[in-house]
């Protein structure tokens, strides 16, 4: 383990960023290039530091003694990599768009949105890079707290409405994960996150099993059902915002946190002594098909796309409840590759709404004759969610089926199985009203345009990754996958 | 030592004393002298109280006998970690509302009136000094009503009649405190023949079982409890909080509320010890159950509040109630806890307070629902709410979090597993009454009808307020500067049994 500065960047680069966007508020240039600069510039520290994690390292550093049970410390290991990478990348592609979305929709209180931004991003990278729960929990509260103007920023009673369920839960949440982490700490002495767990031997089963559900109740980010209702409500939020909290951030947030409770706290062989991996399974299948059920019943594009993702969500922790080594791989590397395909998707919901300021699916007939890219690559990344080539999330889905049948659960394939059916049932129809349809009349498309260049680029892009990704799965999401399980495995099972 | 270090401890009771005095002849000569005189002499107090700290921090616990008379013929100041730290925390809070004055009583007290007040003012901080560095227990109890007796005038100095009410009751419940404490003193000397707590702390032990040092124990108790209004006997708090005028209320919420919860942990582990509070007359589990009733009860009570001021007081209530949930678990991470918690308290409770202050100072209204939008003509003042809210939730890296982390860890160690859920559970319900104001102030710009002058406040009211808001967030991330005397401090209480 080396140690280094190179991981306090991406955390202290937009903090700056912030403070600065305060300053120079007025000139709105000026601010947009600080935010695109460092999004540029984070981009670039990130991934200068994947070749060590690559070979194998791991990059750490103690910012300060906080409490007892875990410094500020942070530490870069090769599934934190994971988070980052898509972190900061999406930011940077999420920025551009914000620029052209907030602009198109004259949006008021612009400089507080990039400033909780920025702010939101750091926090993400703290908890991609947090060395233990200490630290993750510091992170996860200051990433829901920053986060909150952004989702109330119309300001009109229903966004506040929302704001407060988006805060009862969440701050609900957090308080669990305190909980939790304070008693893990008492019974081990640490919070460090050792790969292969080290709650081993501590605590009677029924305590750790109580134990386990109070982090999942303290990683209601990961939106598991019947916990998911705050992130349909924050749909309230302008678009940009809800690519962040569904693809860059929040919710990756908290599939993150169970993962690394399972591979770094617990340890697959404690979670299978424990049968946690049948709760988590039960949580995860619920979840995938009831979710996909509400979506059917969603005409408003993107309350729809929420229940997508809560069902999305699932997949991990189906993944991490097969405790597997292709369930696993499946699970970490279905975080990037949902993520990617997801914000096309919202960028394409913002476009639309941009373009012919229209939500509700129903009206939506015809639109892609005036708004070609727009409709065509909603349409790829839609194929691509529902586990079609040449996406990338068919082989994460590959993953998870492959683990469903390595650990003898024919159940679990079925809910994967049934669940895609279901996407294409809910995406299809979106696709075929968009693109296939005709308008009801000659005059209903007159005012609909295609969205700005800046909105365009950012989704081409994230297409466009998504199908590299496909091609090229290796680099370097599932080599990244591979070192992290050989890590928490100790070479394999 | 430097001779005028080593009487550093009197100086700074005596010197104020006769600065009251001066504050009062000046005033006579001219009104604007009085203030400048206040204000000098707190920063001279303050001053004091820092190198004091540094030299117990470096060279152990300082006994001062006044005049040279050796206890228990004369009285001892004794200061160590504990109260060194006390001291610091509530002489920086009186600078800070020292400066904060000076615009900030323009409102509430009539210009002839201000003399009286800064002399009164100046003797509420001494009488609060004089409680915390005694090492003699009726010494307590007479600066113990210095204090009291200022703070009763200070209330009802109000422009309002509701003022003079509110005060008037709070003289007549803290009179009644004030009747037991000394009653308990008196059983305390009837039983072991001395006042100074170091030798009450060593004669005791042989006559625990003695019924005249259980009815000591319990007067002390509630009479303490009324002063520091632990629920249920809180009855006085919440007119005398919102009916005060705005510089009044921050000092009692901040300095005076503070130093009578140092007494009375004083009394509890240095007087009384851990070891009779568990073993000889269990009642930690009782001030359990009653904090933790209080943490929930003030909580809700505060959510129930439309007046801001009366918001903030009920929360005191319930943040008082983290204070003694400490002194119930009563191991070293929830006294950390419970000790980090009187500063944070202090801080972010004053923070909080003083935007209130700012906000009648300017739109004259303490209703909540009034102050929709202001975030857009008053955005420092706004913020500066906004970070002490977060920290009296409990969010981290503020202080507030750091304090709330260390006594759910105590009560997790202790097996107190309910306790923690608890304190948990209080935090959520901060969320709710902190949540609405933020909600209102940052939303409301919808709405047409609003007060507001536009005015961001002045400099000399903002920049204490910014001071402690800034505080709330630098004192969480580098906690380890207060804990580095707050564990010595733990260490000795808890070490004493």
């Amino acid at each position: 383990m080396t140690p280094g500065i190179l991981p306090l960047l991406p955390l202290l680069l937009p903090i700056a960023a912030a403070a600065l966007i305060l300053v120079v508020g007025r000139h709105e240039d000026l601010r947009e290039s600080v935010t695109l600069g460092t999004a540029g510039v984070m981009v670039v520290v990130v991934l200068a530091m994947l070749p060590e994690i690559l070979e194998g390292g791991r990059i750490s550093i103690t910012l300060l003694p906080l409490l007892p049970g875990g410094d500020l410390a942070l530490r870069v290991d090769a599934f934190g990599m994971i988070f980052a990478i898509t972190a900061s990348v999406l930011w940077f592609l999420n920025s551009l768009y914000s620029i052209g979305y907030m602009r198109a929709l004259r949006e008021h209180d612009q400089t507080r949105f990039y400033f909780c931004f920025a702010i939101a991003i750091a926090a993400a990278m703290g908890i991609a890079f947090s060395a233990n729960l200490v630290t993750l929990f510091v992170f996860y509260e200051i990433l829901t707290l920053v986060t909150y103007p952004l989702v109330v920023h119309a300001g009109t009673p229903e966004a506040l409405q929302a704001g407060r369920k988006y805060l009862a839960y969440l701050l609900g949440g957090g308080i669990c994960l305190l909980g939790a982490t304070i008693i893990t700490y008492t019974l081990t002495g640490t919070t460090e996150f050792i790969p292969g767990g080290f709650l081993a031997g501590t605590g009677t089963g029924l305590m750790l099993q109580l134990l386990f559900i109070l982090y999942m109740a303290g990683f209601v980010k990961a939106a598991w059902m019947p916990f998911h209702a705050w992130l349909p409500a924050a749909m309230v939020a302008p678009t940009p915002v809800s690519a962040f909290l569904h693809a860059v951030a929040v919710v990756t947030a908290g599939v993150f946190g169970v993962v690394r409770i399972a591979g770094w706290v617990y340890g697959t062989e404690l979670m299978a002594v424990l049968g946690l991996g049948t709760v988590l399974a039960v949580i995860a299948s619920f979840t995938i098909i009831t979710a996909s059920l509400f979506a059917l019943a969603e005409d408003n594009l993107k309350r729809r796309l929420a229940y997508s993702t809560v069902s999305q969500l699932s997949y991990i922790l189906l993944g991490v409840s097969m405790l597997s080594m292709a369930g696993l791989t499946g699970a970490m590397v279905h975080i990037p590759f949902h993520a990617f395909l997801k914000i096309t998707l919202f960028f394409g919901a913002g476009a639309i709404i941009v373009g012919s300021g229209r939500e509700a699916i129903s009206e939506m007939r015809g639109i892609g004759r005036k708004m070609p890219v727009t409709a065509v690559t909603f349409a790829a990344a839609a194929a691509g969610i529902c586990g079609l080539p040449p996406f990338c999330a068919l082989i994460s889905k590959v993953y998870l089926s492959v683990g469903a049948v390595q650990a003898g659960e024919v159940i679990l394939l079925g809910v994967i199985i049934a669940s895609s059916v279901l996407n294409v049932a809910y995406f299809f129809p979106i696709i075929y009203t968009m693109i296939v349809a005709r308008p009801p009349d000659n005059r209903a498309l007159g005012e609909v345009r295609e969205a700005p260049f800046t909105m365009l680029i950012p989704l081409i892009v994230t297409v466009a990754i998504s199908i590299a990704i496909f091609f090229f799965p290796a680099l370097p999401f599932l080599d990244l996958a591979g070192i992290a399980l050989a890590e928490i495995t100790g070479g394999g099972f | 030592m430097n001779p005028v270090i080593a009487h550093l401890p009197v100086l700074l009771l005596v010197l104020p004393i006769i600065a009251a005095l001066l504050i009062l002849l000046a005033g006579m000569v001219n009104r604007n002298f009085s203030y400048p005189i206040t204000l000098a002499t707190i920063s001279f107090q303050f001053a004091s109280s820092l190198i004091i700290m540094v030299s117990v921090m470096t060279g152990g616990t300082i006994h001062y006998y006044l005049g040279g008379w050796a206890p228990p013929m004369g009285i001892e100041l004794v200061i160590d970690a504990f109260n060194s730290y006390v001291l610091v925390v509530i002489l920086a809070m009186a600078l800070l509302i020292a400066v904060y004055a000076r615009r900030g009583t323009a409102l509430d007290i009539p210009p002839e009136k201000t003399v009286a007040f800064f002399v009164v003012f100046q003797l509420l901080v001494t009488g609060l000094c004089g409680m915390t560095i005694t090492g003699d227990i009726f010494n307590l109890y007479v600066f113990l009503e210095i204090a009291s007796i200022s703070t009763y005038a200070l209330v009802a100095s109000g422009r309002n009649t509701r003022s003079l009410i509110a005060g008037f009751n709070y003289l007549v419940l803290g009179s009644i405190a004030a009747g037991l404490i000394v009653l308990g003193i008196g059983f305390l000397y009837v039983a072991t023949g001395t006042l100074n707590m170091g030798e009450l702390a060593a004669m005791l032990p042989a006559s625990y079982g003695l019924a005249t040092v259980q009815a000591a124990f319990l007067l002390l108790m509630i009479g303490f409890s009324i002063k520091v209004a632990f629920f249920p006997l809180h009855l006085w708090l919440p007119d005398a909080y919102t009916e005060s005028p705005s510089v009044v209320t921050i000092l009692i919420a901040t300095a005076t509320s503070k130093v009578t919860a140092y007494a009375m942990i004083r009394v509890i582990f240095s007087v009384f010890t851990l070891q009779y509070i568990t073993e000889s007359f269990p009642v930690t589990e009782m001030i359990l159950v009653i904090a933790s009733i209080a943490i929930i009860a003030g909580a809700v009570l505060a959510i129930a509040q439309d007046n801001l001021k009366r918001m903030l007081a009920y929360s005191s209530i319930s943040q008082m109630g983290y204070i003694m949930f400490a002194i119930g678990i009563a191991n070293q991470a929830a006294l950390e806890g419970g000790l980090l918690h009187i500063l944070a308290h202090a801080v972010m409770k004053g923070c909080l307070f003083m935007v209130a202050g700012i906000l009648i100072y300017r739109t004259g209204t303490t209703a909540i629902r009034q102050f929709s939008g202001l975030s857009k003509t008053m955005p420092f003042t706004c913020a500066a709410f906004v970070l002490a809210g977060v920290s009296m939730i409990g969010i981290p890296p503020t202080i507030g979090f750091m304090s709330k982390y260390y006594l759910v860890l105590g009560a997790v160690e202790a097996g107190q597993y309910l306790a923690a859920a608890v304190l948990l559970i209080g935090s959520l319900l901060a969320v709710v009454y902190i949540w609405r104001v933020i909600e209102i102030m940052y939303s409301g710009s919808h709405q047409e009808e609003t007060l507001h002058t536009g005015a961001e406040a002045p400099l000399s009211m903002l920049v204490p307020v910014l001071i402690l808001a800034a505080s709330c967030l630098f004192l969480g991330i580098f906690v380890d500067v207060p804990l580095a005397i707050i564990e010595p401090a733990v260490t000795l209480l808890l070490g004493v049994g």
